[in-house]
């Protein structure tokens, strides 16, 4: 049979002649447990990482009447009543720095966070065409929706520093560590973002875990009252949760007035590090069944 | 062997069945993960008899399916719906994992499974031919290329600025299979994705197809159009229940294909938004000499009333005859019916023996709701022992009542006779 498809196909000799480069190798096998990261091929799929960030941001805010100010708007209102509520009816402490500014140094990290969590847990469940039509590295999709969130955090910094000017706040070298710390929400928002949104496609529980997830961390973490609260020696422990790091951190760098979250943010770092290579690993290991499941 | 692009060695896909619908919560998992011991104990003593009984039951949506394709050959692949091509499809195109067995492919491989993946209702034609370009795996270099070539061939240049979402069916798929057509890759997979647009258009796409196989590419094209597929590909691959049926020439696999798609039974579930067939079933009674078609139906608000199509083809897929209550009045017709079975009786008195495909249609006065193209086939055996008969394309299908009368004597004398007049 395999002769006869040849015979009745005269472009055979003529390819065989031109001269092929060496080809790519697509190795298709039975899944088969634990699997390599290949992080390699995710860069290879770069231009499509960047695409679909760029879709984000641009269908985002299509037909709302606000658009882009929306950015700013969530955190000024929260900072606003923030402010009004913990800073002035419930006199929480600020370490000696306005009210409107602690918060919103906190806010801004918060919000780039909670925004990337949400986004990336619910991304593979919501590009679920995709997924059953087309090939590519399935860690895109949540690292995606992740980095989209960099948009509406670099709109909403604008504030920050119009804030700062306002209370005559002049930020010190350490601000150099911003990228950083910034970075580090990125990555704790991945880190629960791959696990979630591997979770997600199987069980539609985490579509309403997830809200609710947010608004527990939210407290959990030093946004609206300093980590000074909380006693020295339990800050370590404190650091677990990476947020608390982070947000610190980002009061630390802006402001140059509170001590630097060492110990707290080292047990932050470790706890991403870890939390981000179980979810690379527990992400590759699901992705062989998100098309026949999702 | 260095020409080669795909071998396939033995892949097979189970899928589990039965609950699928529902989504896992939480609770059944934890639940499982309790008992999933004891079933891991009761499965290794139960090993070496396949199908798990006690377990999830499951289906080889493909099995054993082995077959090498050389470089720059297309190959076609067809079968019946839920014979194994789209699994194989998404096997091969990376997008889930076989069960079983191993493929390598050489090439750069670009996988059609759909035409408009991604498209973003809120984007722009140019946004979205960027965006579907970068999804099949085109750099961005490379669509800026193609970029005037995709519009043109799509038609769209006035409207290439405007957001996807205010375009017209025909212009959305038109785009979509431009950007589609022009992805370049060494090795290509294509699932059904001709038949959009307008005939024109069609016609446009199949003389895409056709240049793309001459240059040379790998292409496994997967199609229900047997015509398409006769255009395209020199070689085919007929797959029936996940295996492979045959492979050899385009016309021999065709044949076999349409003896196998003799179904006389179709059934899928409900839907809740729109009136559907649920239910076909059809059967020739010799001796009443007639095709009895059983249509099943369910729908959300009653059908006023509830007509039924039916359309008849030969296996050149010429249709014979159709019917519908709408244009051939029936006084049995209810004035509404919500859920039922309708039974159709087609005398078969007029019809040549053969293979009839049998296409369904469900509507009521004014709207239709469902259709189903060549959905069930029957077989009629002809009155008369069958000798040997012209081709179908003489004589045609139909076997209309003749009759010969016979007068002998020369016909010049017999102008004129009563019995001529």
């Amino acid at each position: 049979m395999a002769t006869l498809s040849g015979d009745a196909f005269q472009l055979e000799p003529q390819l065989a002649a031109a001269p092929l480069p060496a080809l790519l190798h697509v190795a298709i096998r039975p899944a088969r447990g634990w699997s390599s990261l290949e992080l390699g091929e995710v860069w290879q799929y770069r231009e499509l990482l960047l695409f679909l960030i760029w879709r984000d941001i641009k269908v985002r805010y299509k037909q709302t009447a606000l658009g882009a100010a929306w950015a700013i708007l969530q955190p000024v209102f929260s900072m606003v009543v923030f402010s009004l509520f913990f800073g002035r009816l419930a006199k929480v402490p600020s370490d000696g720095i306005p009210y409107p500014v602690f918060a919103y140094c906190a806010l801004l990290p918060w919000q780039l966070f909670a925004y990337a969590l949400t986004e990336s847990s619910n991304s593979v469940v919501a590009n679920e065409r995709l997924i059953t039509k087309v090939y590519f590295p399935r860690l895109v999709i949540p690292v995606a929706g992740v980095l989209a969130g960099l948009v509406d955090f670099a709109i909403a910094f604008s504030v920050l520093i119009i804030l700062l000017l306002s209370y005559g706040i002049h930020p010190t070298w350490t601000v150099a560590t911003l990228p950083l710390f910034v970075l580090l929400a990125i990555l704790t928002a991945l880190a629960v973002g791959l696990w979630l949104s591997a979770l997600n496609v199987q069980y539609r529980d985490v579509r309403y875990t997830v809200g609710f997830l947010t608004q527990l961390w939210l407290f959990l973490s030093p946004v609206a009252y300093p980590s000074s609260l909380v006693p020295e020696r339990w800050r370590p422990l404190y650091g677990l949760n990476p947020m608390a790091g982070v947000v610190e951190g980002f009061r630390w760098a802006l402001l140059g007035k509170t001590p630097a979250p060492g110990a707290m943010l080292a047990v932050s770092v470790l706890v991403v590090i870890l939390l981000l290579a179980g979810g690379l690993f527990y992400f590759r290991r699901m992705e062989n069944s998100f098309a026949d499941v999702i | 062997m260095s020409d080669l692009a795909i071998r396939c060695e033995g892949i097979a896909k189970q899928y589990q069945i039965g609950e699928r619908e529902t989504y896992r919560a939480l609770r059944d998992a934890l639940t499982e993960a309790f008992t999933a011991p004891f079933r891991r104990v009761q499965a290794a003593l139960r090993r070496g008899d396949g199908g798990a009984p006690g377990g999830p039951p499951t289906i080889w949506a493909v099995k054993d399916i082995s077959f090498e394709v050389r470089q720059g050959e297309v190959l076609g692949v067809i079968g019946r719906n839920g014979a194994g091509k789209s699994t194989l499809l998404k096997i091969l195109s990376r997008i889930t994992k076989p069960t079983r067995g191993t493929a390598d492919i050489y090439g750069r491989v670009g996988s059609l499974l759909e035409v408009g993946t991604g498209f973003h209702p809120e984007l722009t034609g140019r946004e979205n031919v960027y965006l579907n370009g970068a999804i099949l795996g085109m750099k961005k270099a490379e669509i800026a290329r193609k970029f005037d070539e995709i519009v043109d061939f799509a038609e769209l240049t006035d409207f290439i600025d405007t957001p996807v979402k205010r375009y017209s069916s025909g212009m959305y798929v038109r785009l979509a299979f431009a950007v589609a057509a022009h992805l370049e890759t060494e090795v290509l997979f294509v699932d059904e994705v001709l038949a959009v647009g307008d005939a024109d258009f069609q016609t446009k796409c199949l003389g895409k197809m056709d240049d793309v196989a001459k240059t040379g590419r790998t292409v496994l094209f997967v199609s229900h159009s047997t015509s398409a597929i006769q255009r395209l590909c020199p070689r085919c691959i007929l797959l029936a229940g996940g295996r492979i049926d045959f492979d050899g020439s385009t016309e021999e696999a065709i044949g076999r294909y349409l003896r196998r798609v003799a179904t006389d039974r179709y059934s899928a579930a409900a839907d809740l938004e729109k009136p559907t067939i649920t239910l076909a079933s059809c059967e020739w009674v010799k001796r009443e000499q007639c095709i009895v078609i059983r249509i099943g139906f369910q729908a959300p608000f009653p059908l006023y009333p509830p007509i039924v199509g039916v359309i008849v083809c030969d296996s050149a897929r010429l249709p014979v005859f159709g019917t519908n209550q709408r244009f051939e009045h029936d006084d049995n017709l209810p004035k509404s019916m919500q859920n039922g079975i309708i039974e159709v009786c087609v005398s078969t008195s007029a019809l040549r023996a053969g293979t009839y495909s049998i296409s369904l249609w469900l509507a009521d006065q004014y709207n239709d709701y469902c259709e189903l193209r060549d959905v069930l086939s029957v077989q009629v055996d002809g009155p008369l022992p069958s000798g040997p008969q012209p081709p179908r394309s003489w004589i045609g299908s139909a076997r209309l009542h003749t009759s010969y009368k016979y007068y002998e004597g020369d016909p010049n004398l017999m102008i004129g006779d009563a019995r001529l007049v």
